[in-house]
């Protein structure tokens, strides 16, 4: 039987998954951490603290500001440095607080024992609340507060919970490595989410670059009405969109979202990470990270404590590599280059992926040739050519037209190009000029 | 079979005439009326078709100087007070007279000045360059150097200078149009009052951080240190998030600022250098 993909689009990167199969590490603590207040798409959360106050780990550190929004707790224990701008992924200095590390005091009411707690009692409401409370984001990179991705709109029901297991980003392993050693913890926050959500049927998407995960996740949910589905590896199988269309075979319809078909997609992370909220009252303070590179000496899969310094993860995994020449925040794919070492490890942070002098540099950009090779591995069947070129002409009312916002950034296009075209750096530049027009036409 | 020809002749003279007579009908009836003035005015632009006035090219500025009321908003840069006088006689009315002005690139951040500490390897737009993180160099404020401005440029009168990587305004060519002004992602040019001689004094620098940080980055950034502001006799220098700005209206172009600022920020360009005084040994060994 050949396995299901999505239909439309999609490219085939060499999958380098060198950090695949090792163990998680924990990361030891280091000596500051600097914990942003907006880590989450939505409105940054508003600061409690202030310098010299004690925080422990688990406390609540920023309060989320409006409907999307969300909580940020501190990591660590130890006492507040400072609150002030610090450089971040965004590439801009944002408002953290800079926490000096001591000890390791936790919140009382945290779970901190190994027992697996399996059912909860709370009603969906209590679940989302907590989920809120916890300060839980999509794990998967784009950090959407969970707990309104729970909340399904009026005139609208959800009848699947999609859970996301593929991780098609070439190099990255931290959401298999989850479902290898935490698989009974994940399996148990599949559950809090189907409560949370009000549905009776889930679906686990894997791709068979990991028949280790199918194995063992088939294993835990034998009996159960979690089904896990194996896929055909293709990029960019994770999104979600795609993942619904090749689980389901559901079109999401432009310009829609994933409940307007009856599903909702999380990420393996977000599911240990809701169990992790919900059952054992721990908010979210780490999360494993993938640090690869081929000339990487030690690439790993670490449980990082948010804020620490991505510096440190490097060092802990053999040091920087000589021939190091980009250091890229995310996969190969979507991801984007840091121009310091000095920021933190955030909510969103998939993986740092160390790329050599030869492989990093771009090819000097030509003119379109007009081969259609972006038209044809567009997942969300667009025109990257055309995006592009009304990017440059700064026609961003017909970008609009041409449904430049149901772009999902994957990639697929700058990577197929012939000419070095980088098509998708000009449509996200369209997108944000898009989505400016498209706020100021609701504000009218 | 000369019948064959005239017969050929005379239906294709016909299915003419007739076609030149329905369309002289549909011309009349479809026709439309420009007020003449329109045209007249339209020869006294400069044809640049910039958009510096604010409209979709010199025609559509055309129309409205003859159908608006008010000329209060209404100049073109590119041809100045000449070209609204001429404008303004044709049609009876008064043209308002502006200052020129010219462009002014607010950056000194050299990389002797301003150390680039990373490459840029992405889309060489600045737009692009902007949106994805402060700079080779850290500020966040200052110049990108991927010449958006040089491509916004119709009257070729911005230039990228390879050595010091920041764009370079050729006062003669400028019009004042604010291409280059709309380009820049950073807001880094402004468009200043034209002096005689093409004399300049500015603060070049637009970087609003606490001088603490911005000295970091930065050798010749502005520190918000007020000394420029506590000497200038005219008060044409105004403090806000710790950064100077000198009105080109107000400054009187006494140079009394430029020796104060501690980082060099303030600029004096196309200006005569300051009479040193004599030293008494050097007087001494000239006798």
């Amino acid at each position: 039987m050949s396995l299901k993909t999505f239909s439309r689009g999609g490219v085939h990167p060499p999958e380098h998954k060198l950090s695949s199969g090792l163990a998680i590490e924990e990361l030891a603590l280091p000596e500051t951490v600097v914990i942003p207040v907006s880590q989450h798409l939505g409105a940054p959360a508003k600061v409690l603290v202030n310098r010299g106050d004690q925080v422990k780990i688990g406390q609540l550190i920023a309060q989320s500001e409006g409907f999307v929004s969300t909580n940020i707790h501190s990591s660590v224990s130890g006492k507040v440095l400072k609150v002030d701008k610090f450089m971040d992924s965004s590439g801009y200095k944002k408002m953290a607080v800079q926490i000096q590390v001591e000890g390791e005091v936790w919140e009382e009411n945290i779970d901190r024992t190994d027992d697996l707690v399996k059912n909860t009692v709370l009603k969906s409401e209590a679940i989302r609340k907590k989920i809120l409370e916890a300060g839980i984001v999509g794990l998967g990179g784009a950090t959407f507060p969970s707990h309104v991705k729970l909340m399904v709109p009026k005139g609208k029901t959800a009848e699947y919970l999609i859970i996301n297991g593929v991780e098609c980003e070439p190099y990255l392993t931290a959401d298999h490595a989850l479902m290898m050693e935490k698989t009974d913890e994940v399996f148990a926050g599949i559950q809090v989410l189907m409560k949370g959500l009000g549905v009776e049927k889930a679906i686990v998407g894997i791709e068979n670059n990991k028949p280790d995960a199918i194995k063992k996740m088939k294993e835990v949910a034998n009996g159960t009405a979690i089904q896990v589905q194996g896929l055909k590896v293709k990029y960019p199988q994770g999104g979600e969109k795609q993942l619904v269309q090749a689980l389901l075979k559901r079109e999401v319809p432009s310009g829609g979202l994933p409940i307007d078909v009856g599903v909702v997609v999380f990420n393996v992370g977000t599911a240990l990470a809701a169990y992790e909220a919900v059952n054992k009252n721990r908010p979210l303070i780490d999360r494993v990270v993938t640090v690869t590179g081929k000339s990487l000496e030690k690439p790993s899969n670490f449980l990082v404590r948010i804020g620490t310094p991505i510096s440190l993860l490097v060092e802990k995994a053999g040091g920087l590599p000589d021939d190091t020449a980009k250091v890229i925040n995310g996969g190969p794919m979507m991801g984007k280059a840091l121009s310091t070492l000095d920021v933190p490890v955030v909510k969103g942070s998939s993986g740092i992926l160390l790329i050599q002098e030869g492989e990093a540099r771009r090819k000097e950009m030509q003119t379109c040739i007009r081969c259609t090779k972006c038209v044809g591995v567009c997942p969300m069947g667009l025109e990257p050519y055309l995006l592009m070129t009304l990017s440059e002409k700064s026609l961003f009312e017909r970008m609009e037209t041409e449904k430049v916002m149901d772009c999902i950034e994957c990639g697929s296009c700058s990577y197929t190009c012939p000419s070095a075209r980088p098509l998708l750096d000009y449509i996200r530049l369209g997108k944000a000029e898009v989505g400016k027009i498209m706020r100021a036409r609701k504000a009218v | 079979m000369s019948q064959i020809i005239l017969y050929t002749i005379i239906t294709l003279v016909a299915i003419g005439s007739a076609a030149a007579i329905i369309l002289y009908f549909v011309a009349q009836r479809f026709k439309v009326y420009e007020d003449p003035r329109i045209d007249e005015v339209e020869e006294a632009l400069p044809a640049a078709n910039c958009g510096g006035c604010g409209f979709p090219g010199c025609r559509n500025f055309a129309e409205t100087l003859v159908k608006s009321e008010s000329w209060e908003d209404l100049f073109c840069p590119v041809g100045g007070n000449d070209t609204m006088a001429k404008a303004a006689s044709l049609l009876g009315r008064e043209a308002i007279e502006q200052a020129p002005k010219v462009a002014v690139v607010r950056c000194n951040g050299t990389p002797e000045f301003r150390p680039r500490t990373n490459e840029y390897d992405g889309a060489p737009t600045c737009a692009i360059a902007h949106s994805l993180y402060t700079g080779e160099a850290g500020c966040p404020h200052g110049c990108l150097g991927c010449g958006d401005c040089v491509a916004a440029c119709t009257f070729d009168a911005i230039h990228m200078d390879p050595l010091t990587e920041l764009p370079v305004v050729v006062d003669d060519k400028c019009t004042a149009c604010g291409a280059c002004v709309d380009a820049c992602p950073r807001d880094i040019i402004e468009l200043r009052k034209k002096n005689k001689k093409d004399r300049k004094i500015f603060v070049s620098c637009i970087n609003e951080e606490k001088g603490g940080i911005a000295k970091k980055y930065c050798s010749v950034t502005c520190t918000g240190c007020t000394k420029c502001f506590k000497v200038c006799p005219y008060e044409a220098i105004t403090m806000e998030n710790n950064l100077a700005f000198i009105d080109s209206e107000k400054c009187k172009l006494c140079r009394k600022c430029v020796p104060e600022c501690p980082t060099n920020a303030i600029l004096e360009i196309n200006f005569p250098p300051k009479k040193e005084k004599k030293e008494p040994a050097e007087a001494e060994v000239s006798e």
